[in-house]
C-alpha cells in the first residue's frame, strides 16, 4: 500500500497508470458485474419485446368481472393466473406468483446473510445461510414447475402451448414460456452455482483460501436474478 | 478435529447493526411487494395509466434496493457505480423505439 502511495506521489501519475485497481474490485467481481449487465440486456429486450407485441394486440375493454378468454384481445394477467395448488377451483388471483415473490425475496436475503458471514470468516454461518438459499431456489423452481404445468393443461379451453393458447393470443403462451423460463434456467443455474459454494465452504476451501469472495460473487449472480423477477412480476402479472 | 482446523481462523462476532440494516431492506422489499398486490386490487382497471405508473415507479425503488443494498453498488468506487448505471441508458432507448413500432404495427392491423 505504502509504496504504491509512495510511486504516486513521486511520479504524479493517474491511479489509471496501472499497479493498482482503479475500481477497487477483483477482476472476478468486475467481470460478474459486466456479464450481468449484458444479461440485463438480454432479459430488458426480452420484456421489450413482451411489451410491442403487447402493444401491437387489441386490448380488453369490457369491465374485469366480465372478461372471458378470447383470441381476439390480450387477456389480463390476474384472470390467467389465479390457481394455488390445493385450492382447486378456487379464484385466488396472483396469489401464488406472490407466495414466488416472497421466496426468491427471501433467498435473496439469506444469500445477503451468507456474504456478511462470509466477511467475518464465520464459515458455520455460510453454511447455514447458503442452505437456506438452495432450499429458497429450489423452493421457486418448484413452485414454477407447478405454474407450468397449471398453465400447459389449462382450465378446459385445451390450455396451452407453442401454436395454441386458451387464453388469449398465442403470441401470449410463447412470451409467458420464453420469459418465465429464460428467468427459469437462471434460478436453475443460479441453484447450481450456490450448490458449489457451499460444497467448496463446507469442504474449507474458502476457508483455507483466507477469504469468501466466491460467496460475494456468486451473491450478485442471485441477487440479479431475483432483481430480474422482479421486472418479470410487475410486467408480466401486475401490468 | 475440527477444533484443530479452524483454531487458527478468526471469527469476527456479528455487527448487529449491519444486520437489521439487511432485514430493514427486506422489509422494505417485502412492504412494497404487499403494496402492490393491495393497488392491484383496490384501483380499478379503468384508471390503467394511473396503476402502470405507480406499478413501474415501485418496481424501480425495488430495484434501487437490490442493486444498492443487497449487490453492494452504492457502496462501490463511482466509476464502477456510472459503468454499470450509464449503459442501461441503451434499455430506455429500446423501450421507447419498440413501445412506438408497437403502436405503429396495431395502426397497421386495426
Amino acid at each position: 500500500m505504502s509504496a504504491t502511495a509512495h510511486s504516486i506521489e513521486n511520479t504524479g501519475k493517474s491511479i489509471w497508470d496501472g499497479g493498482q485497481s482503479p475500481l477497487k474490485a477483483s477482476y472476478g467481481k468486475l467481470m460478474m458485474w459486466f456479464f450481468l449487465l449484458s444479461d440485463a440486456f438480454t432479459f430488458s429486450a426480452l420484456l421489450v419485446t413482451y411489451g410491442m407485441i403487447r402493444f401491437s394486440h387489441q386490448a380488453y375493454s369490457g369491465t374485469v368481472d366480465a372478461f372471458t378468454f378470447s383470441q381476439e384481445y390480450w387477456p389480463i394477467p390476474e384472470k390467467v393466473f389465479e390457481a394455488v395448488p390445493f385450492l382447486h377451483g378456487m379464484s385466488l388471483p396472483l396469489v401464488f406468483v406472490g407466495i414466488m415473490t416472497f421466496i426468491l425475496i427471501m433467498s435473496s436475503v439469506t444469500m445477503v446473510l451468507a456474504v456478511e458471514a462470509g466477511h467475518r470468516m464465520d464459515k458455520k454461518a455460510v453454511e447455514k445461510w447458503m442452505l437456506w438459499t438452495i432450499i429458497g431456489g429450489l423452493t421457486f423452481l418448484g413452485c414454477q414447475a407447478w405454474e407450468w404445468s397449471h398453465f400447459i393443461h389449462g382450465t378446459g379451453g385445451g390450455g396451452a402451448n407453442l401454436s395454441w393458447n386458451e387464453y388469449g393470443p398465442s403470441d401470449f403462451a410463447a412470451l409467458f414460456f420464453f420469459i418465465t423460463g429464460f428467468h427459469g434456467t437462471h434460478v436453475l443455474s443460479g441453484v447450481v452455482l450456490n450448490f458449489l459454494i457451499y460444497y467448496n465452504t463446507v469442504t474449507g476451501v474458502y476457508e483455507r483460501r483466507g477469504h469468501y469472495e466466491m460467496v460475494e460473487k456468486v451473491g450478485l449472480y442471485w441477487h440479479f436474478v431475483d432483481l430480474v423477477w422482479v421486472f418479470v412480476f410487475t410486467f408480466f402479472y401486475l401490468v | 478435529m475440527h477444533t484443530e482446523e479452524t483454531s487458527h481462523v478468526q471469527v469476527v462476532p456479528a455487527d448487529k447493526a449491519k444486520i437489521k440494516k439487511i432485514w430493514m431492506t427486506a422489509g422494505i422489499l417485502g412492504l412494497i411487494t404487499a403494496l402492490e398486490f393491495l393497488i392491484a386490487f383496490t384501483v380499478p382497471h379503468e384508471m390503467e395509466m394511473t396503476r402502470v405508473s405507480i406499478f413501474i415507479a415501485m418496481t424501480i425503488v425495488k430495484a434501487a434496493y437490490i442493486v444498492g443494498e443487497f449487490m453492494h453498488l452504492k457502496y462501490e468506487v463511482k466509476v464502477l457505480f456510472w459503468s454499470i448505471l450509464i449503459p442501461m441508458i441503451f434499455v430506455v432507448w429500446m423501450l421507447t423505439a419498440f413501445m412506438y413500432e408497437g403502436g405503429a404495427i396495431f395502426d397497421a392491423r386495426y
